[in-house]
């Protein structure tokens, strides 16, 4: 099962290694923007698995209230961390290509605005987990409030379409008059494709390490209302001896 | 007893506990001013540009002044554990969370109806033309502000350091409502007043969707 797991890692490596290179080297130069554009290829990849990992949060979420088992609860904490980390790339490779095209490091437009609302929702939602103390209740509250910010996001975009957008539109999976080379859309699949199996191992890792801590977490109450409960029982015998 | 009625019963109760010392209300509306003074000391606006801004001022001083007012609803349930007699009570939990809402609805309104004429006098703006549409605006982003903030104060309650939680929870999910109720209320301040309909829809649209949610939610949010 290792061997299994340590061989998978090692695909999804080669795959990150071929999918970098064809972004630098195989994809062609774009007309305007040159090499700037290739960031393009790490940008939007972050966006898709970003978002794969809030939709997991919102499923795990409903999956906790309705079963109640902690499995759920693990999974939705594991993925908003993995989805928050993995929207700061967007966030910051966003920035990075806007200097150069646009002159400006950020504007604040329909998906800009959207995708930082996200990432700043998702961070409230990890550190309310923090600030509960009952593993239940902060099971149960947390998922609540994962349920409301899912449903925020379509919110958060349509109130920014009532302002101009200044985001390039998505042009890859539009038709053929798009103007996009066909190998750039085949090299921003697999780079999506890898990012996305990236997201999806570091996931299974940090659920693994959830697991883990609630099961050391259940290990030590019950070690200290063990200790509790033999440290009484000494404490009558020595009492029960001395008369 | 009926939903309606049972809700209709912890409103009253929720008036008659705020009335008897008016504490909530004397705080939100004297913060919301500050609120507005403020702004004045930070921008001094001339009338043209209040008309441009004044919306967006206004709004925030709701967001703000709620994030704050609406902590106590669930919180000082806490105090005397009085929040376990009303989950005991024969009556259904969205009863509860509704009349709740309902309460907290009043209360901002209230506020706002001290607050707005205040505003439009220190700003110079004139809402004489268009009462009717700035109330139904007023109303309808009131109303999604307290039933995302009734909920999340449940759930703030009951967290560690609580007061400053409610506001990190409460206010990133209440952006579209805002950039909305600005973009309406904006419209109805400009020299030639109109009712935007789009986001007035947005607006509607997320009290909808939230009222839902916490609707179909409220089993959990009130268990013990």
């Amino acid at each position: 099962m290792k061997i299994f797991r340590i061989l998978v890692t090692l695909v999804v490596a080669a795959l990150v290694v071929v999918s970098g290179y064809a972004a630098l080297f195989i994809a062609p130069d774009e007309r305007t923007m040159h090499l700037i554009q290739r960031i393009f290829y790490f940008h939007v990849p972050s966006w898709s698995a970003s978002f794969s990992a809030f939709t997991i949060v919102f499923i795990a979420n409903i999956a906790y209230l309705a079963t109640r088992q902690q499995r759920w609860d693990s999974l939705s904490v594991s993925a908003a961390e993995v989805g928050v980390a993995i929207c700061s790339i967007g966030l910051i490779t966003g920035p990075l290509w806007a200097r150069p095209v646009w002159g400006i490091w950020w504007t604040w437009d329909a998906r800009l605005t959207t995708t930082f609302i996200l990432w700043l929702l998702y961070i409230s939602y990890l550190i309310l987990r923090n600030l509960l103390e009952d593993p239940e209740r902060r099971a149960v509250l947390s998922a609540i409030v994962g349920v409301f910010a899912f449903l925020d996001v379509p919110l958060v975009y349509m109130s920014n379409r009532l302002f101009p957008t200044q985001h390039p539109k998505p042009v890859y999976f539009g038709d053929s008059a798009s103007g996009a080379d066909p190998r750039m859309t085949r090299v921003l699949l697999l780079c999506m494709f890898s990012l996305f199996c990236v997201m999806v191992i570091v996931l299974i890792d940090r659920y693994r390490l959830e697991r883990l801590r609630q099961e050391y977490d259940a290990l030590r109450i019950e070690v200290e209302a063990r200790t509790q409960s033999m440290e009484a029982a000494s404490a009558s015998l020595s009492s029960g001896s001395e008369k | 007893m009926t939903t309606a009625r049972a809700a209709a019963i912890v409103l009253a109760k929720e008036l008659r506990l705020e009335f008897r010392t008016r504490e909530l209300l004397n705080t939100t509306v004297v913060f919301a001013l500050i609120v507005v003074a403020l702004f004045s000391y930070a921008f001094n606006p001339t009338a043209d540009e209040s008309r441009q801004w004044g919306a967006g001022l206004l709004w925030l001083a709701f967001l703000f002044a709620g994030s704050l007012m609406l902590n106590p609803s669930f919180a000082r349930e806490h105090t005397n554990d009085t929040l376990d007699a009303l989950r005991m009570a024969p009556i259904s939990p969205f009863a509860i969370l509704f009349g709740k809402t309902l309460a907290n609805f009043a209360f901002m309104a209230l506020s706002e109806l001290i607050l707005v004429p205040v505003f439009c006098v220190l700003y110079n703006v004139s809402v004489s033309g268009v009462a009717a549409s700035l109330i139904l605006v007023l109303a309808l982003g009131t109303l999604g502000l307290v039933v995302v903030g009734t909920v999340f104060s449940a759930i703030s309650a009951r967290a560690r350091m609580r007061e400053l939680l409610l506001p990190l929870l409460l206010l990133p999910i209440l952006t579209p409502l805002l950039s909305a109720c600005v973009k309406a209320t904006g419209a109805l301040f400009s020299v030639e007043p109109e009712l935007n309909i789009p986001s007035i829809a947005l607006i509607a649209g997320f009290d909808v969707v939230f009222l839902t949610a916490s609707w179909l939610l409220c089993e959990y949010l009130l268990e013990e």
